[in-house]
Parts: C-alpha cells; sequence; structure tokens
C-alpha cells in the first residue's frame, strides 16, 4: 500500500517539476545585464558579439530555448557556464557533495537534538526547564545565521583556536557551519515536537491509555512521541530544501563551497546556464524533501494511508 | 463490604473547588447512576475514582475513596497504576476520539491483558478476539487487524468496553459512553451494559445525563449540580417521589410517548460556571421554591433510610 | 475623566498584551525603539557620515560607547540610524506583504476553482523556498538597493500571507452567518470586504507583527551580502558587511548592530506571543 502511494506521488512529481522549469527559465531570463559583456574582449566588433550570442542559442525566441534547454537537462546536460567555462553539469557535481554533507549532518543534528529538547520541554511543563528550552527555541529562531556565523568565528576559531576559520578541508571545518544551521534548526525542531506534544496530550485516548494502568513512560515513547512525530516530520522535509539552499549564508561566511556559494557567484555573474541549473537542483531537494515528507507520513499514518487509496 | 464507597469527595484545580460534597456507594452487581447537566461534575467524579484527576492538574482535596476495602486517595501512583485496568475499567464519552488513531485496534486491548494479566502476546490476542465476540462484534479475528478509523462509532465503543473488560475488572465507570453514538446504537450499548453487569457480576457507575436510562437500568442513582450532589436514592424511590425540586424537574424533562397534551417541561436557566455559584443552595436562582433561606445558607444532606436531599423545602418531608 | 479613558482603551482587546510582564517590558522595548529610530537625529551623539580616520577602529570607550568602524564613524550614531532602517524598511516590506497577501488569499479562498488552484500552486511552491533564497533571486533581477531589498521581502513572505488569509477564508466561508448573508441577497465583494476580510483580519495581522521580525533578520541579511542599504546609508546588515573585514581586529563593528537586531527581533515575537494571548487567536494562527 505504501509503495504504491509512494509511486503515485513519484509520478505527480513530473507536471510539477515542469511547471517549475518553466520558472525557473523566466526568472533567469528576466535577469538584467547581458551575460555576453562578462565574455567579450575589449575592442570587439559587433560580428563578434553576434556570433558569440548565436553560440550560446541566446539569439533564438525564448520557447525555442527554453525547448531545447529542457532537452538538454533530460540528457543530463545542464549546459556551458558562460563565465566559467565549463559544463554546468561539472559545477554541479563539484559543488552538491559539500551541500550534501553540511545539510545532511545539519539536518541530523537539528532533528535529533531538536526532537529531545522538544520532549524535554514537555516532559517539564510548568518548570524552569521549559522555561529554559523555551529562551533557547526564541533565540534560536531569532538570531540572525551569518551573525552567529561570525561570532562563532570570533569565539570558536580566532579567539579559541579549535575549528578553521574557513574552508572545507576536513572534518573539522565542518562543526562550526553545522553548529550555525543547527542552532536554528534546533530551535524549529523543538518548537514543534513540543507543541505537538502538547496538542496530542490533550486528546481523549491519552487519558484511556492511563486509564488501562500504563506507565508514563510508556504513554510517552508508545503513543505521544508517535503522534507529535507526525507535524515534526512534514516541517523537516519541508526544511531539506531550506537546509541546502538556506546554507546560504553559512557557506559564504565560511568560505566554504556548495550549491548555494555556486548560485550567489553566478547570480552576481551574471551566468544563466549556472543560475538556472543550480536552482533547479534546489527545487528537486525540495520536491524530493516534500516526497519523503509524504511517504514517511503515510508510513506512520494509517488515515493518509486510507484516504489516498 | 461495599464495591466502591465514596463520602464528602471534594476536588481542587489550582485554587478553585470545582467540586465538593459527593457521597455514594455501591455494592457488587449494582448498577449506580449519576446524572446531571453538562458541567455539574459528573465527569470529575469519575476522574477522582480512576485517579487521574493530576492530568487535568486536579487533587482530591476533601473526603475518602473506598474501593473493595482499598482507600484510593492514600495509595502510591504504581499501586493505582495496577487497579487502573485492572480492577477498575473507563469507558469514554467519544469513542471517535479515544483509540490511538496510528495503532490496530486489537494490539490496543492486547495492552490491558499483557499488562495485568501477565498475558503474552498470543495468549493476549486469544484473549482479545474471544472479548470481541463475547461483545457480539461480528468476525473478530479479522476485526483485531482495523484501525480506529476503518470503523463505525458503535464499533469503536464496544473496542473501548473490550479494553475496559479485558483484565475482568470489579468495577466499571461508564462516562456518558452513549452521548456520541447514534440513537439506535445508543440502545444497544446500553442493552450491552446492563448485560455484562449481569453476567460478570460487576459494579457498575453509569454517567449520563439522560434520566431515561437511568430509570431502564440503573439500581440507585445520584443527582448532581453545579459540582455537588443534591440527591440520591433508589431508583424507584427517586422516580415515585423526587424530594429535591431540581431532581423532580429533570424527571419531567423526559419524553412520554407521543402524548400531545402534556408539554414536555425544560428547566430555565443554565448551569453556573465554578467562577458563579451563587451562595446558599447553589440551586436557588432556577428554583421555583426557593425564599430567603436558599439564598443565605448551604443545605445539607437529609438522610431518610436510604435516601438523602439536600433541599431545606425537601419535598414530601414533614409538611 | 481617567476613568472614562481607561474605558475607552479597554475597548482594545490588543491592549491587554501589555498586562503581562513579558508583554510590557517586551511592547516598552518596542516603543522606545521607534521612538529612538523617529528621534534618531536629535540623540546621536556623532554625525553618522562624519569620517575620522585617525580614530579608525576604535574600541567601545568614551566618547564613542560602542567603538568605531573602519573609517572611525561613531558606531553607536550608526547603529541608532540604522534602527530607522531596518524598521522602516521591514514594516513597509511586510505591508506590502499582508495587503497583496490578504488579497490574494481572499480570492482564492472565495472563488476557489482553477483559480485558487493555481495561485496555491504557486504560493506554495515558493512557500518551500528559503526566504533568502527567494529575496535574493529578486534582488538579482532588479539590482541591490532599498526599494528592491523592500520589494524581495515583500515577495519572500508573501505567500506566508496568502496561505494564512486563504485557510481563514475557507474556515470562515462555511459558517453560517456567511451562508445567511449570501441568501439574504448579498455580493460576493460585500461578502468578502465587510464579513470575510474583518474576520480574517486579527490572526494575519498579529502574523504580519512576527513577520517583521523575520523582516528585519532578512533586510540585515541582504544588507551583510552587500545588496541592501548602499553606503554611506547606516543599516545593520550594510554595517555588518562592510565589519567582516575588520572581523578580527575591530568584532565590535559587528557585535553591536547583531545585538541590535537580536534583541528587536526577540521583543517582537515576545510581543506577538502576547498579542495572540491577548487576542486568544492561536489556533487560528497556527494554520
Amino acid at each position: 500500500m505504501i509503495l504504491k502511494y509512494s509511486i503515485q506521488r513519484l509520478l505527480m512529481i513530473i507536471p510539477v517539476s515542469l511547471a517549475i522549469s518553466v520558472v525557473i527559465f523566466l526568472i533567469v531570463h528576466l535577469l538584467p545585464g547581458d551575460p555576453i559583456d562578462n565574455l567579450i574582449r575589449v575592442g570587439s566588433s559587433p560580428e563578434d558579439r553576434i556570433a558569440l550570442t548565436a553560440k550560446y542559442g541566446l539569439d533564438r525566441p525564448l520557447i525555442t530555448q527554453y525547448f531545447l534547454w529542457i532537452g538538454q537537462i533530460m540528457t543530463g546536460d545542464f549546459g556551458q557556464a558562460i563565465v566559467l567555462r565549463r559544463p554546468v553539469a561539472d559545477l554541479i557535481a563539484q559543488n552538491l557533495p559539500y551541500s550534501l554533507q553540511l545539510g545532511g549532518l545539519a539536518f541530523l543534528f537539528s532533528s535529533i537534538v531538536g526532537i529531545i529538547l522538544g520532549v524535554i520541554a514537555w516532559a517539564s511543563r510548568n518548570t524552569w526547564g521549559e522555561q529554559l528550552v523555551k529562551g533557547f527555541i526564541l533565540l534560536g529562531s531569532t538570531v540572525p545565521g551569518f551573525w552567529l556565523a561570525l561570532l562563532m568565528i570570533l569565539l570558536f576559531a580566532v579567539n579559541l583556536g579549535w575549528f578553521p576559520v574557513s574552508g572545507a578541508r576536513d572534518w573539522t571545518a565542518l562543526v562550526l557551519p553545522v553548529l550555525t544551521i543547527g542552532f536554528g534548526g534546533i530551535a524549529l525542531v523543538a518548537r514543534v515536537t513540543r507543541v505537538a506534544l502538547l496538542d496530542v496530550g490533550k486528546q481523549d485516548f491519552i487519558t484511556l491509555l492511563h486509564a488501562k494502568g500504563l506507565s508514563r513512560t510508556a504513554i510517552l515513547f508508545k503513543h505521544l512521541i508517535p503522534h507529535a512525530l507526525l507535524p515534526v516530520v512534514t516541517i523537516l522535509a519541508l526544511r531539506i530544501g531550506w537546509i541546502l539552499g538556506g546554507a546560504v549564508t553559512v557557506e559564504f561566511v565560511f568560505g566554504r563551497p556548495g550549491l548555494g556559494s555556486l548560485l550567489i557567484r553566478a547570480l552576481g555573474q551574471r551566468d544563466y546556464p549556472v543560475v538556472q541549473g543550480s536552482l533547479l537542483m534546489l527545487a528537486l531537494a525540495v520536491m524530493i524533501g516534500t516526497l519523503i515528507g509524504d511517504i514517511a507520513q503515510a508510513a506512520m499514518d494509517p488515515r493518509i494511508r486510507e484516504a489516498t487509496k | 463490604m461495599s464495591m466502591l464507597r465514596v463520602q464528602g469527595l471534594g476536588v481542587s484545580i489550582a485554587t478553585i473547588s470545582p467540586l465538593s460534597g459527593v457521597s455514594f456507594e455501591l455494592e457488587r452487581g449494582e448498577i449506580i447512576g449519576i446524572v446531571g447537566e453538562s458541567g455539574s461534575g459528573k465527569s470529575l467524579t469519575a476522574m477522582s475514582v480512576m485517579g487521574l484527576l493530576p492530568l487535568i492538574g486536579g487533587q482530591v482535596d476533601h473526603g475518602t475513596i473506598e474501593f473493595d476495602g482499598i482507600e484510593l486517595t492514600s495509595i502510591s501512583e504504581t499501586e493505582y497504576r495496577r487497579l487502573r485496568g485492572g480492577r477498575i475499567g473507563l469507558i469514554t464519552q467519544n469513542p471517535m476520539t479515544s483509540l490511538d488513531p496510528l495503532k490496530k485496534i486489537g494490539p490496543q486491548v492486547d495492552d490491558v491483558s499483557r499488562l495485568h494479566l501477565d498475558h503474552d502476546k498470543s495468549q493476549a490476542k486469544a484473549r482479545t478476539i474471544e472479548l470481541l465476540g463475547d461483545l457480539r462484534i461480528p468476525e473478530p479475528a479479522s476485526i483485531y487487524h482495523l484501525y480506529p478509523h476503518q470503523m463505525s462509532g458503535g464499533m469503536k465503543q464496544r473496542i473501548v468496553i473490550a479494553m475496559a473488560l479485558a483484565a475482568d475488572p470489579d468495577l466499571l465507570i461508564a462516562d456518558e459512553p452513549t452521548t456520541a453514538l447514534d440513537v439506535t446504537v445508543q440502545a444497544q450499548i446500553i442493552r450491552l451494559l446492563g448485560d455484562l453487569v449481569k453476567q460478570r457480576n460487576l459494579s457498575l457507575v453509569l454517567i449520563t445525563h439522560d434520566m431515561s436510562v437511568v430509570a431502564q437500568t440503573c439500581d440507585k442513582v445520584m443527582v448532581m449540580y453545579a459540582g455537588t450532589a443534591i440527591e440520591r436514592g433508589r431508583v424507584q424511590d427517586i422516580f415515585n417521589s423526587p424530594r429535591h425540586p431540581y431532581t423532580k424537574a429533570l424527571i419531567g424533562c423526559i419524553p412520554h410517548g407521543l402524548s400531545k397534551t402534556v408539554r414536555l417541561k425544560g428547566i430555565e436557566g443554565t448551569v453556573p460556571g465554578v467562577a458563579q455559584y451563587p451562595s446558599g443552595c447553589r440551586f436557588h436562582p432556577r428554583c421555583g421554591l426557593a425564599e430567603d433561606i436558599c439564598k443565605q445558607t448551604v443545605p445539607v444532606f437529609e438522610t431518610t433510610g436510604n435516601r438523602a436531599a439536600a433541599c431545606h423545602f425537601a419535598l414530601g418531608t414533614a409538611q | 475623566m481617567t476613568l472614562a479613558i481607561l474605558n475607552w482603551l479597554s475597548g482594545f482587546t490588543a491592549l491587554r498584551a501589555f498586562s503581562s510582564a513579558m508583554g510590557m517590558i517586551a511592547g516598552g522595548f518596542l516603543i522606545l525603539l521607534l521612538l529612538v529610530a523617529f528621534f534618531a537625529p536629535w540623540i546621536t551623539p556623532f554625525d553618522v557620515a562624519a569620517q575620522n580616520l585617525a580614530n579608525a577602529n576604535a574600541a567601545p570607550g568614551w566618547p564613542h560607547i560602542m567603538g568605531t568602524d573602519e573609517f572611525g564613524r561613531d558606531v553607536f550614531s550608526r547603529v541608532v540610524y540604522g534602527a530607522r532602517t531596518s524598521l522602516s524598511v521591514s514594516a513597509t516590506a511586510i505591508g506590502i506583504s499582508v495587503s497583496v497577501g490578504m488579497l490574494l488569499g481572499a480570492a482564492a479562498g472565495y472563488f476557489g476553482g482553477m483559480f485558487e488552484r493555481i495561485v496555491m500552486t504557486v504560493v506554495d511552491l515558493t512557500w518551500s523556498f528559503p526566504d533568502i533564497l527567494i529575496a535574493l533571486i529578486f534582488v538579482a533581477i532588479i539590482g541591490p538597493g532599498l526599494t528592491s531589498t523592500t520589494f524581495a521581502i515583500a515577495i519572500a513572505y508573501l505567500a506566508q500571507f496568502t496561505r494564512l488569509t486563504r485557510a481563514q477564508i475557507v474556515r470562515l466561508k462555511n459558517e453560517t452567518f456567511v451562508e445567511a448573508t449570501i441568501n439574504l441577497g448579498a455580493t460576493p465583494a460585500h461578502v468578502v470586504l465587510r464579513h470575510l476580510l474583518p474576520n480574517a483580519l486579527a490572526p494575519v495581522i498579529v502574523v504580519g507583527m512576527l513577520a517583521v521580525g523575520d523582516g528585519i533578520v532578512l533586510e540585515a541579511t541582504l544588507g551583510f551580502f552587500g545588496l541592501g542599504a548602499q553606503p554611506p546609508t547606516p543599516s545593520w546588515g550594510a554595517m555588518m558587511s562592510s565589519g567582516t573585514a575588520q572581523l578580527f581586529i575591530a568584532p565590535w563593528v559587528i557585535i553591536y548592530p547583531g545585538v541590535a537586531v537580536a534583541i528587536t527581533v526577540i521583543a517582537v515575537n515576545l510581543f506577538g506571543d502576547e498579542l495572540v494571548r491577548a487576542l486568544d487567536i492561536r489556533d487560528r494562527v497556527r494554520s
């Protein structure tokens, strides 16, 4: 049943991807400025310019350009970077692992610590323990990421010298970026977990579980947490895209390669194909995240499996 | 020895006292009905006996609750947990929300016998299926594997009853077990509960706002109003000659057949909230017989034989 | 007289947000911040633009209580002026976002059908993208500056308000009083403008107020990327951007504007929570 549901959801990605690709294509062509300006040598003739424009297919009608582009992408060809003069697919392949590494670790870190904190806040409700976690949640969801990153660098890299200031040489360079993203991520997950636990705790069936003679611990782990995880999983899945793309600022501050930095650089240089390619990858990540979230929901909740049969 | 004896029960939640002065007694094999409008304290009484007040931040601050010789207000949480589900079963108001929607219904019933009868997985399953059959649920072996959302309300309420019965309890507390169900199903469930009490020699506390249900099924009745008990006694006595004006009015609310000549009587006004309990007799603002004394002095329970009423002008006494 | 005023004020349920200690502190801080931003020229001890290279990167002390930046400008004065930029940009942006989002959401919720599906597909799509990415792309399209930052922030949060308003409208649409109004012959415009929107207003306004906090962070982030306020206009983000180069020799240039952002956003959130409580709309804010 899960399998059937998953395939259904997977097929729905196709039309959505097509719609997204149109949006991305249009956005990119709305970008002002001519990328050829960056390419052409000073003192070239107008003929050179026309030739160069034709070489990148920029002289054809938009619709033709779109279908050419989408056709190429189907074959795994993301085009040629105009400024960097390399295949976009290579650039993506080069940067994606860094994003996945950082995003994956930050994701795991935020979900595990966030759920634990949320449960602690719930279990210690109406005591100072709850206030402490609530304070952390407030801080984590308000402090700007780039500022936190700078403070981390000041404290742990410059003053204490525990971790490198920037770069991506080895695992030590990952610690501060993961902590920075995790700070906000933990706050988000802890908040959702806590609220969900409070909601579920009020339901009738929890009273009846107590009436059956189950212990508080058994009720927490067998019933409350599985319920509370439903919204947590939804939020987490939605945030897969956030974590990959939202790492932009953190990648920037720590000077790490990654999809975010690639996109920022390409936006600055008006490198159309690279912007298109990296946006498409991020959109794909968002969709895969949502898909995983939906499937996980269906796996956890029989009512959802039923509703979509 | 009584199965359940409650004396002078009072409950506090934070700084308020939503329940006070509740006393009743129940023998093995008997059914007592606790009636009253919403907000009269019926469910709080049930929660007190189950020891579940901490869930809503409350506690018993007056009186005693004695179950089969055990004083419930002074036992530890661990001991209480053994009684809950083991010797005292609870049936809740809304079957729609009383089962964990993420788990199959069979294992939810299994929990009880595994917890209290030390059954292993297969013993518990066999017992559950047998029990579902006893409760007239068709094809219990396949029902076992369904999720709550795949069943009707009446079916779900039978599952909740099965859960309450799974460890062979001595006492059942049913908190408005039919309120959320269709009228036709209501009758079935009430009949089922009555039969179970006879077959298994159980005691049942039946909480309801429906006087006609009390008349059909109960041996005793306690009437509650605004967080306190106002009259109790055997069902025949109460129905034949109610002594508290409120009880009388409640009985007046029961429809009788298709008579066109008798207009149904309602009771003017509503039950006051905890914060606005009136002084003196809490019923006096709605009472047709109220006089000055009712506004000033809280009436005490006046016991005559098997019955008691808390009213300054208890009907059918001295005058 | 005082009593009459108090009576009149008690009609405004929202003011109950000030009744708790937390609401008082947070709300008081925000009012103070607004006053500071408004009276900036009278408060600041130094000219925000006055350079004094001889006194560049001076540590906090007297008379520069927050130190000076790489041009010797007074950091405190710039933080005070930065409040002007950050608050006005964020508030304007969220104002635009709330108005457009409410109209879109109300239309989608009321008319339903194909129109709703298209709007909601686009909205859901942008909603699942990080706000910073949406703002970055937008600024890349129309170029850096405060105006484009304002619009970028407005667009980044548009989805949120469209979703929220639509949810409220869909919930209200099925209520009996709306059905009754329609049965009495009211036009759709009348129903939406006079009945649905006013009822949907409270949660949207409160979420908008909370979003002003997010907007301040986003403005700071864009400023940090050098895409927001352009020199010499002081803004909290831009200050931190130019401060990065001096991170190791003059960290105060970055620390103080960041603290300003953090405290402001925390105050906005705390006060927003109190508002939610005062208006009793917790359930409606969440959807």
